[in-house]
């Protein structure tokens, strides 16, 4: 009889602990904080809607790289109506998101997506400054 | 419904085959379309190649050249000559024509640096080994690299009979002197060559070497269209080719 | 279904033997860990010499992939009984030998985190989307025969019927894994030392002189423990078949010697002079070669005479000296030959740093250990009856 009070006190113990990260921020009144982009000051549209950048932006750039190196397709249509040149380098990078660390980096550092090589070669004089051995 | 574990297991092998089965199809359909990309905007038939006169290339200045391509594609700069990355350069006469090479024209042409670089060839050895396609034939000629894809195998450096293609040892952004923005650079892992700069051809420009050098050595066009400058030099003066007897029908000529 | 529990029981000698394994995993791990990290400039490879050990160690051990085949063939097409008991440890070998090699392939790559782009993006014009496809599908098969067949005895059931179709599919295709290994080499214009129709063959026989040399010492072995008899008759037939191989792979090098030779063109005499005489004051491989051809030598003078090549001491000796001999040989004179002088004429040096070795001794620690965990549940289920 005993060993059922212990037991299933246990068990409740172990849940509410497991659980922990699910209800502590209600709990507590506070809210996890939003990673905060510093978008592009130049650029006032992007070249898709932000529901699908948000979702989805792998997917666009994968396509938009694919056309570009392998068909050699450099303009490619946005779903803006805009045309573009495919460039990452130039393009995406170059004329918008200028600064790798107050952009890209807060969502992915968020939500920890680290296999990115895309910077190891596309890449800004400043980006390679940091990469430099010194 | 009651389902034995044989069962279970044998549908879902099947299920598995199928599914593995139908990518295969895909796969091999797919290869079909893969092998000639085309060139978007090109109506008539292109095929770049290059002509470099000998009797121009005398090393003076010929630097400029080399060092123009080094600066517009990132190339890094490496100490060590046994990792080098390079896309143009110059090889002493011996060794770029070793079958010209005779006991009496030894003195006139030993040690004569000739510009060597990726011949962009008609039958790339390069191209049928690479086993993801991360290097292929575009429809104008050129031979591409998808450093997206290269897996760093290294099985086209070994095809190339021309010594043209660079294996990345290390990060190479470290020894780049001065990055060009407008150029990516390569990771560590790839491998490299010229590209017949594509990026430049794209914009309607000549490549970068061929307008740095001076004199008017290299002359770079369209091998497909009769009345180019390059096949008006082509079919005036006698060229030759490194390594012909291979089958891989180079498109660099080289004038003597 | 893997039985890997009757691998945990052992005494001190095997736990000893599995944690010297072990440490040699770690270390090679480590010393990948930093090859992954600085990129192959660790290595001794270079512009010139883009393959080298890893390479050689891949060629190598797919030869060895055929200690499955030359037993198997036998047993089961023409019913040579005395391989009885040869069969399951023949499986065992090539299989792990194949997985070692492919690990090989693993390390030497730039971008070893894109392998699986063979697969998305196949492209049969390439040997290496074959060679992935056929040491693939080699592995699944004798994988897939071990299994059944150990399970089967440690059920006492005879075998499902179904697994002798899939016995003998692994038959031709052992002899697949070789020659299309030997057509990643054999087909490339720009190298004309690999540029020959017998290099398929030669493949073939020293992978049928080195797999059932290691097999006979790995019998051996396993009888000095008092642990498992395959049979000194079974060893006699191998030993034969060693002898053979190695008389025949001996002759087609002769071959090659002839037609350089005697041809006297200059891309393809280079190599041979580079390797047995020395090229523009590099003799780094001189030693290594003829050293290789002492060991042959040697190997076939105690093959050839009968009464040792049936003493099991000697023929040890034997077995020992056409390994190495054969290591050697498909090692570095095979691959180092083809870089060295390269299409530009330059005579590269080439030297594995200790980054490389470690990695090496980890990836064969590998195989060892995979052996030695398979036998050993082998030899369990056997114990059983």
């Amino acid at each position: 009889m005993r060993e059922r009070v212990l037991i299933f006190g246990g068990l409740a113990v172990f849940l509410i602990l497991f659980t922990y990260p699910l209800w502590h921020a209600a709990a507590l009144g506070t809210q996890a904080k939003q990673p905060q982009l510093q978008l592009p000051a130049q650029a006032k549209e992007c070249v898709a809607p932000l529901p699908y950048m948000r979702a989805a932006h792998m997917r666009l750039l994968i396509e938009w790289r694919e056309n570009a190196v392998r068909q050699g397709v450099r303009q490619i249509h946005a779903a803006n109506g805009k045309s573009y040149d495919a460039s990452l380098t130039r393009t995406c990078l170059g004329e918008c998101h200028t600064n790798k660390a107050e952009f890209c980096d807060r969502c992915h550092t968020y939500a920890g997506v680290s296999a990115l090589y895309c910077w190891d070669c596309h890449n800004k004089p400043q980006l390679v400054a940091a990469r430099r051995t010194p | 419904m009651k389902i034995t574990r044989k069962d279970f297991l044998r549908l879902s092998g099947l299920s598995l085959l199928a599914l593995a089965g139908g990518k295969a199809v895909r796969a091999v359909t797919d290869l079909a379309g893969a092998s000639a990309t085309a060139v978007a905007g090109s109506a008539k038939t292109v095929r770049w190649g290059m002509v470099i006169d000998l009797g121009k290339w005398r090393g003076q200045g010929t630097d400029k050249c080399i060092k123009a391509c080094d600066a517009a594609h990132n190339i890094p700069q490496i100490p060590d000559p046994a990792r080098e990355v390079k896309w143009i350069w110059e090889q002493p006469f011996e060794t770029v024509f070793p079958s010209e090479q005779t006991d009496y024209t030894r003195q006139t042409y030993a040690g004569r640096p000739i510009p060597v670089m990726c011949n962009h060839c008609a039958n790339p050895a390069c191209v049928r080994v690479c086993p993801t396609g991360a290097t292929w034939k575009r429809e104008d000629g050129i031979v591409m690299m998808d450093w997206h894809r290269c897996i760093g195998c290294k099985y086209c450096v070994v095809a190339c009979p021309y010594g043209a293609r660079s294996f990345n040892f290390s990060n190479p952004v470290a020894y780049i002197p001065q990055v060009n923005p407008e150029f990516p650079t390569r990771s560590k892992g790839v491998v490299e060559k010229c590209n017949f700069c594509a990026e430049r051809l794209a914009q309607g420009k000549q490549p970068v070497c061929v307008e740095a050098c001076p004199d008017k050595s290299m002359i770079f066009g369209n091998l497909a269209d009769p009345n180019s400058e390059i096949r008006q030099v082509l079919g005036s003066r006698f060229s030759i080719r490194r390594k012909p007897e291979l089958g891989t029908q180079p498109n660099v000529f080289y004038i003597v | 279904m893997f039985m890997f529990e009757k691998a945990l029981v052992g005494g001190r000698k095997y736990w000893i033997w599995i944690g010297i394994l072990l440490a040699l995993i770690f270390l090679g791990s480590l010393a990948y860990l930093r090859q992954a990290t600085v990129g192959l400039v660790v290595t001794g490879l270079s512009h010139d010499v883009v393959w080298g050990l890893y390479i050689s160690q891949f060629v190598f051990f797919i030869g060895l992939g055929a200690s499955a085949v030359v037993v198997v063939l036998p047993y089961y097409l023409h019913d040579w009984k005395a391989f009885g008991k040869t069969t399951m440890m023949g499986e065992i070998l090539g299989m792990c030998s194949v997985i070692v090699a492919m690990l090989f392939i693993f390390v030497s790559m730039g971008q070893p985190q894109r392998v699986l782009n063979v697969l998305l993006y196949p492209h049969p014009n390439s040997l290496i989307f074959w060679d992935l496809t056929v040491l693939s599908g080699y592995v699944l098969l004798n994988a897939v025969i071990t299994v059944t067949l150990l399970g089967a005895r440690h059920e006492g059931v005879p075998p499902p019927k179904w697994i002798k179709p899939v016995i003998m599919l692994s038959i031709p295709w052992a002899i697949s894994i070789h020659t299309v290994t030997a057509f990643i080499l054999s087909g490339l214009a720009a190298r004309p030392f690999w540029l020959t129709p017998i290099m398929a063959p030669r493949f073939l026989v020293s992978a049928f002189s080195s797999g059932p040399a290691l097999l006979i010492i790995l019998i051996l072995i396993l009888r000095r423990l008092k642990v498992f008899d395959a049979g000194l008759e079974a060893v006699k037939k191998l030993a034969l078949i060693v002898t053979y191989c190695m008389v025949i792979n001996v002759f087609f090098v002769l071959m090659e010697v002839f037609t350089i030779f005697y041809s006297q063109i200059p891309s393809h005499k280079e190599h041979f002079e580079y390797l047995f005489f020395g090229l523009d004051g590099n003799y780094q491989l001189v030693p290594l070669m003829w050293l290789s051809v002492l060991l042959s030598l040697a190997a076939l003078t105690l093959l050839l005479v009968p009464r040792w090549r049936t003493d099991t001491r000697l023929l040890t000796w034997a077995c020992v000296l056409v390994f190495i001999s054969l290591w050697l040989d498909k090692g570095f004179a095979l691959l180092i030959g083809g870089f060295v002088p390269s299409p530009l004429g330059v005579v590269a040096r080439y030297t594995p740093t200790l980054n490389e070795w470690t990695v090496a001794a980890g990836i064969w620690a590998t195989g060892a250990l995979m052996i030695t965990v398979l036998y050993k549940i082998m030899l369990s289920i056997r114990e059983e009856q």
